[in-house]
């Protein structure tokens, strides 16, 4: 190797002089000390939302779905709209906890378990729309191969079907990834708290963990199957939503490009929401070291790709639209851009193609206000995208005859602002009350964890060997 | 924990701790040469190079996702071609009962379903959870395995164990402390 050649020392991932010990306190403290007082308020809040949500789902089953915006032309709206939104919010967390795993990106330690939940809660109301809207939700369990006095099976050659295997498989597995990685946490918590009720609560769902490296060993085989499996996973959840619309023959959906792009989108506004949820948690919380400016900046690389793949599949498929020769489909895409809906369009591309590029800049992708102010606006940028897919194909379709303008009415509304009644409310409940950080991950990427660190007879290196100690985890 | 009583029950294991994950592993290493058997390192974080230092064999985990997978694949495709071409064919449009191509994304899916439960529940299996009783957690000092210390347990129905061989073992590979834990 030549001689002007260096070896750059990555940044650590944990900033500040922190020991072990010192991060079990930062993270595992919070569970113990007196629940804060802005606490019962959000939870509070979150409750009435969460009321609201009950009383629409309630209204709409007695009443029928006559009560939502829809009419002949337009047979979808806010639910489909709703649904494909909470569960692209959601495929952030596994991209996260999965993905950047088997990527061996050390950094996804700070916000995995957090972008876990999130992508729980936001499954569970994403669950809501698909189960609610089929009118007769007494009816429901038909969807499920299960034998009946009918002799009735499912047809599997129906996408809605494929989404009800892909949304509860997804449901399930995340929970259970989620819980896998709690166990050892739950275990730290378990040893720590001085609650007796606490420590036997806890102590249950630790299942009895002791952290020898027999358990270990399993462990750890484990959590690499669950991330190998979750990354096929949770490209084939947001594929098979995809196909909801891929798979029908409406000018605008039926296209190829569809599944890429669905997931693409759906890691867009998942990695916003977790910035948004992120940076409200770290200041409030004090977890500035642990989910360092650094994060910050990695998501919003992150974003502005996804950001740019987004905006290159709206490109292309006006391209291909134009490129088919398919009247219809040049009809579709055009009137997106200038036809009724276009204040929707035009939301959307500036919210998902132009808004993103602030992050181009180095002081914007360090900055929290920039940061969070752009997390909510890709978010919204992201409910807009879903709103024009699913509306302006459906409102102007092959006869203008049965043309019809869609608006939603105050039931669609009130159902969305609920669900994140139940989000909120059970996003509050899991930081009170479990680790909010991997707290045994963290202290992995340290670099005291690795026995290496130390010299041959087990000692620490002193200060003045101690440069440029690579910080390797693999 | 009360140990009040101590001298009268059986000596379950002992336990030696040591300072950092550098000194664990060299002692797991020794322990392991010196041809225990029942003996694990305790530390708060999987510590990377561990396995080999203790001489394991690797998990089998992977075989039982496996087959769980086999079972997935074959019982979901299986359940859609039944379902479809015999105990309920729907007609549509004349298209063929048995649509292979769309019975790929439930196949998938099923197969992941059950891989994820064989990999859960198979990992909780080999590793004897849930437990509810371990005489280990009778040590004090053991209440901070999960935060910040590092420790060896042989069980002293090892074949090797030795009270004083034993003891001696542990001080001469540099732990901070040792004692033992009471059933």
């Amino acid at each position: 190797m030549s001689s002007n050649s260096g070896y750059v020392e990555e940044a650590p991932l944990v900033k500040g002089n922190h020991t072990f010990s010192s991060i079990t306190a930062l993270v595992a403290d919070i569970v113990e000390k007196p629940t804060p007082f802005w606490w019962y308020i959000a939870f509070g809040i979150s409750n009435l939302l969460l009321g609201l949500l009950f009383a629409m789902l309630g209204y709409l089953i007695w009443e029928g779905t006559g009560v939502w915006g829809l009419n002949n032309t337009v047979a979808w709206g806010w639910a489909i709209i709703n649904f494909v939104w909470w569960v692209g919010i959601g495929h952030a967390g596994t991209l996260i906890s999965a993905v950047l795993f088997l990527f061996r990106q050390g950094w996804r330690t700070a916000i995995n378990r957090f972008a876990e939940a999130m992508t729980i809660f936001a499954v569970m109301c994403a669950g809501i729309f698909p189960a609610v809207h089929v009118g007769r939700i007494w009816v429901i369990y038909w969807v499920f191969p299960l034998p009946n006095q009918m002799q009735m099976w499912p047809n599997f050659n129906s996408p809605l079907l494929w989404d009800v295997f892909a949304v509860s498989t997804y449901f399930t597995v995340s929970l259970l990834f989620w819980y896998v990685g709690l166990i050892p946490d739950l275990a730290t918590l378990r040893d720590r708290v001085k609650n007796k009720l606490a420590a036997k609560i806890y102590g249950i769902f630790a299942l009895g963990w002791t952290g020898g490296n027999r358990q270990w060993q399993h462990y750890e085989k484990s959590y690499m199957i669950l991330a190998g499996i979750a990354t096929p996973l949770v490209l084939s959840v947001h594929t098979i939503v995809s196909f909801d619309f891929a798979v029908s023959i409406i000018p605008g959906w039926h296209t190829t490009i569809f599944p890429p792009y669905f997931v693409a989108g759906a890691i867009f506004s998942g990695f916003a929401m977790v910035m948004t949820l992120m940076i409200i948690a770290r200041k409030i919380y004090g977890l500035e070291d642990i989910m360092t400016i650094d994060h910050i900046e990695k998501m919003n690389i992150i974003i502005l790709v996804t950001g740019w793949m987004v905006g290159f599949a709206y490109i292309m498929e006006f391209f291909i639209a134009w490129y088919s020769g398919v009247e219809y489909e040049k009809f579709a895409f055009v009137n997106r851009a200038i036809g009724p809906y276009a204040w929707a369009y035009w939301i959307m591309m500036s919210c998902n193609v132009i808004a993103p590029n602030f992050f181009w800049f180095k002081k914007m992708r360090r900055s929290i206000p920039v940061s969070f102010v752009l997390s909510i606006v890709v978010n919204i940028g992201m409910w807009f995208e879903r709103f024009v897919i699913t509306v302006t194909s459906l409102a102007q379709d092959f006869l203008p005859g049965s043309w019809a303008y869609y608006s939603p009415t105050w039931v669609d509304v009130l159902t969305y602002v609920g669900t994140f009644g139940l989000f909120f409310s059970n996003f509050l409940l899991f930081l009170r009350f479990l680790p909010m950080i991997a707290i045994a991950e963290v202290k992995m990427v340290m670099p005291q964890a690795d026995p290496h660190y130390y010299d041959e007879d087990g000692n620490e290196p002193k200060k003045s060997d101690q440069i440029n100690e690579p910080n390797i985890k693999a | 924990m009360d140990h009040n009583n101590a001298e009268n029950k059986k000596v379950f294991a002992v336990l030696a701790e040591f300072e950092n994950p550098g000194k664990l592993m060299k002692a797991a290493k020794l322990v392991s040469r010196a041809g225990y058997a029942k003996f694990d390192a305790h530390s708060p974080f999987p510590i990377h190079g561990m396995d080999d230092a203790m001489g394991l064999k690797e998990s089998k985990l992977g075989w039982i996702v496996l087959s769980h997978a086999l079972v997935g694949f074959s019982g979901g495709l299986a359940l859609q071609v039944w379902a479809s071409t015999y105990a309920y064919p729907i007609n549509i449009g004349g298209r063929p009962f048995m649509n292979l191509p769309a019975f790929v994304p439930v196949t998938f899916e099923l197969t992941i379903l059950l891989s994820a439960f064989a990999a859960v529940f198979g990992m909780l299996f080999l590793n004897n959870l849930p437990k509810h009783h371990n005489s280990i957690f009778n040590s004090d000092n053991f209440n901070r395995v999960t935060d910040d210390k590092f420790f060896i347990c042989v069980e002293t129905d090892d074949p090797l164990y030795n009270e004083e061989e034993t003891e001696k073992f542990f001080q001469d590979c540099g732990c901070v402390s040792y004692e033992k834990v009471y059933e």
